[in-house]
């Protein structure tokens, strides 16, 4: 049987973990990660989850260890936040490359420097390029659910890639709700032990992995995974759907419309700001306004489809992002631009950036955002780039 | 010598299958010729992993694959993590876990320290032997934590002021060994049946085990192929190098070398030490007085 | 002992025939390094007194003991390092110039 319990978003994603029964945890804390790894690490020491939990001592290494785990087939899990994410940077692509389905909790974090541990999600976007699947969850209920989910994604064998679930740091990991734990036998309904692939290390036919390929072959390796990560939306998107089958809850694959169908003025957030934008949309709505929302789930493989198709009624667009690129806007900004263009759609799209180093993006600033872009579509000029809840004068 | 108590292990009686054959190592490589013994004492069921450098470099180019076994090439830094993460996959997963890392000796006393380190401490079974040539071989022959005192690389050339590498070797056998590890040893691949016999000493250790294996490079060091064992055998008994284990709690040495006697023919045998003085030569000779000193007093 | 078949560069012509991931088959040996050689190492069998030493030294494991227990040097994978006739005790190995 199910139950409900009052969880943060760190311990759903450690309940998430401990029904996927993976084979093997590593990992190091780094607020704003902690409480799942302390959540696991007692599951383990309490024999509720019989797993490896290796006590590594970098982040470098819980994702090595992770490699080394997963290359003969184990279910491995690891979790870490901005700095973390950075340190072990290089081996994310070593994992995609060789076609790890290795599954990662981030903590959205801000990065250094100025030192700060809140959220925001500069961390991330510095590894869009790794090769792994990108979820962004909203609230604690998505993170257990897409948690289990992921590995499903992962080791799903048209995939076979690793996968990043991104939580932003405190807002999401540290935050109360209700959350509904699905029963160890539907989840293992759902989700059926893995042992491995192929192409990994074996006892029957040995494999050599993470090999080089010169000029000559390495462009196709790479072409090879660039094509199948692409082809994995379809694979995220059924996977959510037989999701709600048998749990009644589904979060519509890599994005989800709110009050978007007839909307003349759409924001696109990702993570948990959606939250508060939906009070936002609701309020706006209530007042007669043709307002909604669209939550982008994933950014890797970018869904440049459901993203035209989810849109394509809108009149203006505005964009958060958490995040800055320095020297030019938020990523998520160029990304959804760069969509807009691959599918012959023109609109006018604005960039809405806050909420960095934690900074809340409060209701008001969502109010003014969703203002602006009226403004904007009755022929009004406004800022293309313009910055939310700043202190001081820009 | 202690006593071993497996059977010796020799040319005569090590299987003569071959489990890395066909590898783009240069002629006369002492590191390949470190691992291929290895091998050969280790069998099939070693599952093995090697950083980018030499070892990676000329076993897995896309077609050619020169291990027999389940082998992977590594992040730089994370020849032991991964070692110890495929020991922990394996045996989550109830397969044969014998796990070996493979790493160069930049890839263990500098960028892979931290791994070897959290690795050892952890406590699991796997092992991990360093092929020490002395420098960045795969790069082009740079400095490294291992490169000895005189040594010109292409990072400490034999300059007008500065003649060649100004530091000596990294302790790197007694950094491990301070960890209370099961079971670490030194060799070289001019003494090849202590080196087998140490292997199988570490294949047999309850926990992690650490081989330390001086092995030339005749592209790096400047001297002909044909001396690689020649050269290996000759530091051993000079005593340049040293063969010792840590076993228990305790250092022991395996040979004693005639501490009189002169290096000079080692260091002109190759080209990295040619430029070197006589004061630098006394220098060494110093470096060697030392080690021993504290060896003959501390691990009797 | 030469314990793998030599196997031909596999055939490429769709992305397809491309491994999974960075992964090859284990002892996938598809090529030779015969032609690194200026000299090549010739065993004296009269000589030789088969004191495995020279199988022993051999960084490319190219010298093994045929069915007849004779030891012999598999030509297409040894890179004439001249390793074993240094080693050899009893110089029962001469290193050859090529004859290109």
């Amino acid at each position: 049987m199910s139950r409900n319990a009052f969880l943060n978003g760190d311990e759903a994603v450690a309940y998430g973990v401990k029904l996927s029964r993976p084979h093997v945890v590593a990992a190091y804390p780094i607020t704003p990660q902690t409480i799942a790894v302390e959540k696991i690490s007692s599951f383990v020491q309490n024999g509720e989850l019989q797993c490896e939990y290796m006590h590594v001592e970098s982040e470098h290494s819980a994702m090595a260890c992770s490699i080394g785990a997963s290359s003969v087939g184990a279910r491995t899990f690891t979790a870490t936040s901005s700095q973390g994410l950075l340190y072990m940077a290089e081996c994310l692509p070593y994992a995609s490359g060789a076609r790890l389905p290795i599954v990662m909790m981030n903590a959205n974090r801000a990065i250094a420097t100025p030192w700060n541990i809140y959220g925001d999600q500069m961390d991330v976007m510095f590894l869009l390029n790794a090769g792994w699947v990108q979820i962004f969850v909203e609230d604690a209920q998505e993170a257990l659910d897409m948690t289990i989910q992921s590995f499903k994604v992962a080791e799903h064998k048209a995939v076979m890639a690793p996968v990043m679930i991104n939580l932003d740091g405190f807002v999401l990991t540290h935050t109360y709700e209700k959350v509904n734990i699905p029963s160890q036998e539907a989840v293992d309904q759902f989700l059926p032990a893995f042992t491995g692939a192929p192409h990994m290390m074996n006892d029957e036919t040995p494999m050599s992995m993470c090999i080089s390929a010169g000029n000559q072959h390495n462009m196709e390796f790479k072409l090879k995974q660039h094509r199948d990560l692409l082809s994995a939306l379809e694979i995220i998107e059924s996977v959510d759907r037989e999701f709600e089958e048998q749990f009644g809850r589904g979060y519509g694959g890599a994005i989800e419309g709110y009050k978007h169908e007839d909307a003349e003025i759409l924001l696109i957030t990702t993570g948990s700001v959606t939250g508060t934008a939906r009070v936002v949309v609701d309020q706006l709505r209530s007042e007669g306004k043709r307002v909604g929302l669209v939550k982008l789930r994933v950014v890797r493989p970018f869904p440049v489809a459901q993203l035209g198709a989810t849109i394509k009624n809108a009149k203006v667009i505005g964009v958060v992002d958490k995040n800055i690129s320095f020297g030019y806007e938020g990523t998520l900004y160029t990304n959804i631009n760069s969509a807009l263009i691959q599918s012959d759609i023109k609109k006018e799209t604005y960039n809405f950036i806050g909420g960095i180093g934690g900074r809340d993006i409060t209701k008001e600033a969502i109010l003014e955002m969703y203002e602006n872009l009226r403004l904007a579509s009755v022929g009004e000029s406004i800022e293309k780039v313009s910055y939310y809840n700043v202190r001081c004068a820009l | 010598m202690t006593i071993n108590k497996s059977i010796k292990l020799n040319a005569r009686n090590i299987t003569s299958d071959e489990y890395f054959y066909g590898h783009k190592a240069c002629g006369g490589c002492g590191e390949s010729l470190a691992l291929r013994l290895a091998l050969k004492v280790l069998g099939d069921e070693a599952y093995l992993s090697l950083p980018a450098g030499c070892m990676a470099a000329v076993s897995f180019i896309y077609p050619n694959m020169a291990f027999k076994n389940n082998a992977m090439i590594t992040p730089f830094a994370s020849t032991a993590a991964v070692a110890t993460g495929v020991a922990a996959g394996l045996k989550a997963l109830n397969r044969k876990h014998l796990s070996v890392g493979f790493a160069g000796d930049g890839g263990t006393a500098d960028i892979g320290i931290q791994a070897l380190s959290g690795a050892i401490d952890r406590g699991e079974k796997f092992i991990y032997i360093c092929t020490d040539n002395e420098a960045y071989m795969n790069t082009g022959i740079q400095k490294s934590g291992l490169t000895p005192f005189g040594a010109s690389t292409t990072t400490t050339p034999a300059g007008k002021v500065i003649r060649g590498n100004i530091k000596p070797k990294k302790n790197m056998f007694e950094i491990v060994a301070a960890h209370g590890i099961k079971y670490a040893a030194t060799a070289s691949v001019g003494y090849l049946e202590d080196f087998m016999n140490k292997v199988q000493k570490a294949k047999e250790a309850d926990g992690p085990a650490y081989i330390h294996v001086f092995s030339p490079c005749p592209t790096g060091w400047g001297h002909e192929s044909d001396q690689t064992i020649a050269i290996a055998k000759e530091v051993v008994d000079n005593g340049l190098w040293y063969l010792a284990e840590y076993e228990n709690g305790k250092f022991s040495l395996n040979k004693k070398p005639d501490l009189s006697s002169d290096i000079r023919p080692y260091l002109k045998g190759q080209a990295r030490f040619k430029h070197l003085q006589d004061e630098d030569i006394q220098i060494v000779e110093a470096l060697r007085a030392e080690k021993w000193a504290q060896m003959l007093a501390e691990w009797q | 002992m030469k314990n793998f078949k030599r196997v031909p560069v596999p055939p490429l012509n769709h992305i397809n025939d491309y491994p999974m991931g960075s992964s090859c088959e284990s002892f996938h040996i598809t090529d030779q390094n015969s032609g690194w050689r200026v000299f090549m190492p010739v065993i004296n069998l009269d000589k030789c007194v088969s004191c495995y030493r020279c199988y022993l030294v051999c960084p490319d494991g190219a010298i093994h003991q045929n069915e007849d227990q004779k030891f012999e040097i598999d030509y297409d994978y040894c890179k004439g390092c001249g390793i074993c006739a240094n080693e050899c005790k009893i110089n029962a190995i001469n290193m050859v110039k090529e004859d290109k």
